[in-house]
């Protein structure tokens, strides 16, 4: 994988910076994420979350299943703060 | 990394608080630090901050600390050579209430007598400074431009990576299960990873610094309890300064990559260690911010979570040496002024165990003005 390739989307973070994050001894995906912010944009990690598992995996040199995921928040998806506040009609 | 065995300090938690202290013991020239986290760095509260710095406050000692603590701020990005992202877009507190008005009044006078750039201003000055805000209900503000926030986490990493760098260990995923004492002297602590020898501990435990107290045999005075917060997608820059009112609860502010983050204190919420999230919490904020910056009903939300504030009874944190055990010093009870308070309450602390005396004066956060009667009480706090 390059250096320049777009790992998370949202917030546009490379594997570049995943990369010097995991050299650096951060090899949790919590630690990851509050590192780059890899996930921390509108899709919350739905399309990033499993390659960072997968690099934080090979890095270790563990299993997938060994490493600890992170927290799911709510919501689900996105929701207008005035939806939320009762002002929408639909 | 297997556990050393001796050390000459150990500082029990990896927050903002910890890392710090333990960045400042080791720039002092301290050797042979050792800092304990049951999880990973900025894993607690740090991490799940609102982020702000403010100096506006009520008592001449939190202004003072405040102050300094925005000094060190300002230069904290080169000190540490890492990226805080501190962003000074100034705190505009509103006033809704008369009493509010003259406290406000009261405060700025104080602030500015200490150096502080704070003013009071008009509605229609808030409202230049905040174009976005309804003003409804408002009679007037507080503004102080080099108030603002700073990337929690990277300041957090920022400490860390540079006591790291002057030889400070850091373990993670180590949780302390035992502290031994001797003649009222502290000895040792026994983790899940092993146990070191040490003749000072520093309880920087936040949430969980009463239970870290218990091990050490002493009530410290504080309780834990969790303070919701919510953040929005990144939108296009609607206001610079972090808005904040006390008699309507709530602060919201927008960070410089575009996201809205806003807050709130339960004053319902029980004591204790719960971290979870609450639909109401979401729709009790948006109903409140929405009414404020009604553009932000177009905003969404993407994520919520919480935090526990480490509460002592005065709001003020405790911070000095227990004076029953020899060696165990404590930097705990925040009340949620941790992340902004940390740059100064550290250097303050290394200073303490170090030299024995302070640059400013902090006996007053000593634990026992409890019993004495000396609360501190701070007008200014949400």
């Amino acid at each position: 994988m390059k250096d320049e390739t777009i790992i998370c989307r949202c917030e546009d973070v490379t594997w570049g910076e995943i990369r010097q994050a995991l050299e650096k001894g951060y090899t949790t995906l919590d630690e990851i994420k509050r590192v780059t912010r890899a996930g921390m944009g509108r899709c919350q990690g739905t399309t990033c979350r499993r390659i960072i598992l997968r690099e934080i995996a090979k890095f270790c040199h563990k299993s997938i299943e060994e490493v600890a995921m992170s927290t799911f928040r709510p919501p689900t998806k996105p929701v207008k703060l005035g939806t939320l506040a009762g002002d929408d009609n639909d | 990394m297997t556990m050393i065995k001796r050390a000459s300090i150990v500082i029990i938690g990896g927050g903002i608080i910890g890392c710090s202290i333990a960045y400042n013991l080791a720039k002092m020239g301290c050797k042979n630090i050792v800092l304990l986290e049951r999880n990973t760095l900025a894993s607690g509260s740090t991490g799940r901050c609102g982020a702000g710095i403010r100096q506006q406050f009520g008592t001449e000692m939190n202004c003072i600390l405040a102050r300094e603590s925005i000094k060190i701020f300002e230069n904290l990005s080169q000190e540490l050579d890492y990226d805080i992202e501190l962003n000074q877009g100034g705190y505009l507190i509103l006033a809704y209430t008369e009493k509010e008005v003259n406290q406000f009044k009261k405060n700025v006078a104080l602030e500015q007598s200490l150096g502080i750039d704070a003013r009071f201003i008009t509605v229609e000055e808030a409202k230049e400074i905040a174009p976005p805000l309804n003003t409804e209900g408002v009679l007037a503000a507080t503004f102080c431009p080099t108030d603002g926030h700073a990337n929690p986490f990277n300041t957090n990493f920022a400490y860390a990576e540079a006591a790291q760098r002057l030889g400070v260990k850091i373990y993670n995923f180590t949780e302390v299960r035992e502290i031994k004492t001797e003649d009222n002297r502290i000895v040792s602590v026994s983790t899940d990873k092993g146990g070191v020898q040490t003749p000072i501990i520093i309880n920087a435990a936040g949430g969980y610094s009463g239970e870290i107290g218990k091990m050490a045999g002493v009530e410290i005075p504080v309780y834990s309890q969790r303070h919701q917060i919510l953040i929005t997608e990144p939108v296009d820059h609607l206001f610079k300064p972090m808005l904040m009112s006390i008699s309507r609860n709530f602060y919201c502010q927008q960070t410089p990559q575009g996201s809205i983050i806003m807050g709130f204190g339960d004053p319902d919420e029980p004591k204790g260690h719960d971290i979870g999230s609450s639909w109401q919490f979401a729709q009790e904020m948006a109903k409140k911010m929405t009414a404020v910056v009604p553009l932000l009903k177009e905003v969404s939300m993407v994520r919520q979570w919480s935090g526990l504030y480490n509460m002592s009874p005065d709001s003020q944190p405790i911070v000095g040496e227990h004076p029953q055990v020899n060696g165990f010093y404590m930097a705990v009870g925040f009340s949620g002024h941790g992340f902004m308070l940390a740059p100064v309450a550290s250097r303050l602390m290394a200073e303490l165990i170090l030299k024995g005396r302070t640059s400013i004066p902090i006996d007053k956060l000593d634990i026992e003005r409890f019993e004495r009667g000396e609360l501190i009480i701070e007008p200014s706090v949400v």
